[in-house]
């Protein structure tokens, strides 16, 4: 079973995706970003394995259903794809348990603070005091700049553009880090 | 000093709290802390359940007109983000709270609502293998 979660401040912003796609899996919206702080998830797409047992089987990793970006991230969509069939048709697993925690990554006490001022800074935006919003906004990113859900994922709500120049900027300054832009899960 | 309503967000949720907020910081009687946390103050310091937090004289957590909201945070190790003047702050869950549950690899639980507004928990799809994917129009 596939359960999507959309990170979105409503469910209108990813509703054309959702209604290209029609899917028959559980389609969520999670605007709380009440999964990016139980599961640490700082970018998106992420995907996680969670098994009959509800168990972790393969951590938080940049997962994609195609291609179309690979020559930005170095993320080809196949092997995922391939160990997903594996999983589900054989019931092989890439990693025990040893290895899923291993290859975890854990929130730090600032991503975590990140977070609190994201949701202090979303319910201020939605009681109407975007001014107010805005400084925590800018709080939460400087907390955990590497965090996607926070940076990218609130220029919609501060009148941003996600896809335009705040985000070549962001894109930019990333760059200049050396980071990857996605936490490559190790083999 | 007056009392006026403070709103918490507890992890999300919403509490409203009387509550001082000055420039020395956000003041709450420990009665309504409890009230709205659960927490407690005790001879032998703060207590949520069977768990204590030793209150120490130099911790700057009880004042005369209440305990002191950022030094209850730091306490009992949850971070806080607070807005004195719109009197609201965001109590959120402590990075260690979240690092022992995923290395658990007990799969953290959660409900929310399809675009239909039905809610799904995914403790229900127990049995199933499930492959979560979060994403976004972002």
């Amino acid at each position: 079973m596939v359960i999507t979660i959309a990170l979105d401040r409503c469910a209108d912003d990813p509703r054309p995706f959702f209604e290209a796609a029609t899917p028959t899996h559980p389609s969520l919206i999670d605007t709380e970003h009440r999964t990016a702080d139980l599961y640490r998830i700082v970018n998106v797409p992420t995907g996680i394995w969670i098994d009959e047992r509800g168990r972790i089987v393969r951590p938080n990793a940049p997962v994609f259903g195609n291609d179309a970006f690979v020559s930005m991230h170095g993320i080809p969509s196949g092997p995922h794809l391939d160990a997903v069939r594996a999983w589900v048709t054989e019931g092989k697993l890439p990693f025990d348990d040893a290895g899923v925690r291993a290859r975890q990554k854990l929130p730090t006490p600032e991503e975590q603070l990140a977070r609190a001022e994201r949701g202090l800074a979303w319910h201020l935006h939605r009681a109407g005091h975007s001014e107010a919003a805005e400084r925590h906004f800018v709080r939460a990113g400087e907390l955990a700049p590497h965090d996607l859900t926070i940076r990218r994922g609130s220029m919609p709500i501060r009148g941003l553009d996600p896809m335009g120049p705040p985000f070549m900027e962001l894109y930019q300054e990333w760059m200049a880090t050396g980071r990857p832009y996605y936490e490559k899960l190790p083999d | 000093m007056s009392r006026a309503p403070f709103t918490l967000l507890d992890e999300g949720r919403a509490v409203e709290v009387p509550a001082s907020a000055s420039g020395d910081g956000v003041r709450i009687a420990p009665d309504d802390l409890r009230a709205a946390l659960g927490w407690e103050l005790k001879p032998q310091g703060l207590c949520l359940a069977e768990r204590c937090v030793p209150v120490r004289p130099t911790s700057g957590i009880v004042h005369h007109d209440g305990v002191d909201l950022a030094a209850f945070a730091a306490a009992v190790e949850r971070p806080l983000a607070l807005d004195t003047a719109e009197r609201v702050a965001y109590l959120g869950a402590s990075a260690g709270e979240r690092a022992e549950r995923l290395a658990s690899l007990e799969a953290p639980d959660f409900t929310l609502p399809d675009f239909d507004g039905r809610p799904h928990t995914l403790s229900a799809f127990r049995g199933t293998k499930v492959l979560l994917v979060a994403y976004a129009s972002w």
